[in-house]
């Protein structure tokens, strides 16, 4: 059981705090020889696998051989990404480089590289999606109280996959925290109204801190950690709290 | 326990059928207006879930709540997607979806050589068929609708 991660989203959509808590590994290492059995391209400055799926490492869907540059989706239309370089020879690589210098598309080209082993895994959202993700949910949890069936519905309270489970609390101002976690994680709406209240001690209180903008407060920081590690172990705040 | 209302779409955002039961409120705009949302915000949830996860997903977006309803959704592997609206105490409801699917909306629509696919579903048989079972449902309750 565990909490991935948690956002805080000001009543404009904007994304004004992101803290990764836990992210689960799901990579998969492997020794290649030449030539590279996997299609590799360059997609959103990251270099990703758009064709070929073996060993655990998944591969995107609808970008073959011979199909042009273009976003990654199966025939539903659904963008289907692949696993994503992440590490050759044991040098970590960031977007289309590695932590050294090297280009990886140019070094994987060149048969003299071989036997090379490369890490895969899923791509790691950049600070750019996070702030899209996050003004994306702004609009779905309106949509999803537009579409209600029953009178006065609320947005998008909780959002429920094979994956993860999203919680969403909004508060009367409008401001959005949002919390992932395991499903079976336990004591999320308290750990959400825990967020609130050291929103409100440590960012509000701080006189250093503008209302809408993005929370750089280390007090804040501190105590959500406290609290999230709290909540993993106990589930929950006990009452009143 | 209560099924307000339920969408049938298939993989290109074609509403094939749409029926309600315990509906309280309109979205007060036109019916095929309703549709192209619900449409759009189902698939907007499906990217937006696809990026978030932290583990590569099987089955992926399964159900959201809000205060007052619960949606419930479910997708063939070709993209026929099952969307069911019920209040907040109905549980995982994968199978049900999962039957109207696989023993309706097969049998009765795409073995009908009457049916053409990809279009709105006609067939009087399919309709009737799919309210006596939503109504037989456990969840189903008779309050006043």
């Amino acid at each position: 059981m565990a909490i991935f991660s948690v956002y805080v989203v000001n009543k404009a959509g904007g994304l004004i705090y992101q803290l990764d808590s836990y992210a689960p590994r799901a990579e998969a290492e492997k020794t290649f020889s030449y030539p590279l059995d996997l299609l590799l391209k360059l997609h959103d400055e990251r270099v990703l696998v758009a064709f070929g799926q073996r060993d655990g490492i998944r591969g995107g869907l609808g970008l073959g051989a011979g199909a042009g540059p273009g976003p990654l989706r199966n025939w539903a239309g659904v963008w289907v990404l692949g696993h994503a370089v992440l590490a050759i020879n044991g040098v970590d690589v960031n977007g289309k480089h590695t932590a050294d210098g090297k280009e990886v598309l140019e070094f994987l080209g060149n048969p003299a590289n071989y036997p090379v082993s490369i890490r895969f895994g899923r791509p790691r959202l950049t600070s750019n999606e996070k702030l899209m993700l996050a003004s994306m949910f702004h609009s779905l949890f309106a949509i999803g109280s537009q579409l209600s069936p029953e009178q006065g519905s609320s947005g998008i309270e909780m959002l429920e996959t094979d994956t993860f489970k999203l919680h969403c609390f909004q508060t009367l101002t409008g401001i959005k925290f949002v919390v992932l976690a395991d499903p079976r994680q336990a004591g999320i709406d308290s750990l959400l109204r825990k967020i609130y209240e050291i929103y409100s001690d440590f960012a509000l209180k701080n006189p250093f801190y503008s209302l809408e903008m993005p929370i750089r407060c280390e007090l804040f920081d501190q105590n959500l950690k406290l609290a999230l590690e709290v909540a993993e172990k106990a589930g929950t705040f006990g009452p009143g709290s | 326990m209560t099924v307000h209302n339920l969408y049938l779409f298939d993989r290109n955002g074609v509403c094939l059928h749409y029926s309600e039961w315990h509906r309280k409120k309109q979205a007060g705009i036109p019916k095929e207006e309703e549709y192209k949302l619900m449409y759009g915000m189902l698939f907007s949830i499906r990217s937006f879930v696809s990026k978030m996860s932290p583990l590569d997903m099987k089955d992926g977006f399964l159900a959201f709540q809000t205060s007052r309803y619960k949606l419930h959704y479910y997708e063939t592997p070709t993209g026929i997607k099952v969307v069911m609206n019920t209040d907040l105490g109905v549980g995982p409801i994968r199978d049900v979806l999962h039957h109207i699917y696989s023993a309706l909306y097969v049998e009765l629509v795409v073995k009908n050589p009457l049916c053409p696919l990809g279009q709105t579903v006609q067939s009087e048989l399919f309709r009737s068929r799919l309210d006596s079972y939503v109504r037989s449902l456990p969840f189903f309750s008779a309050r006043a609708g």
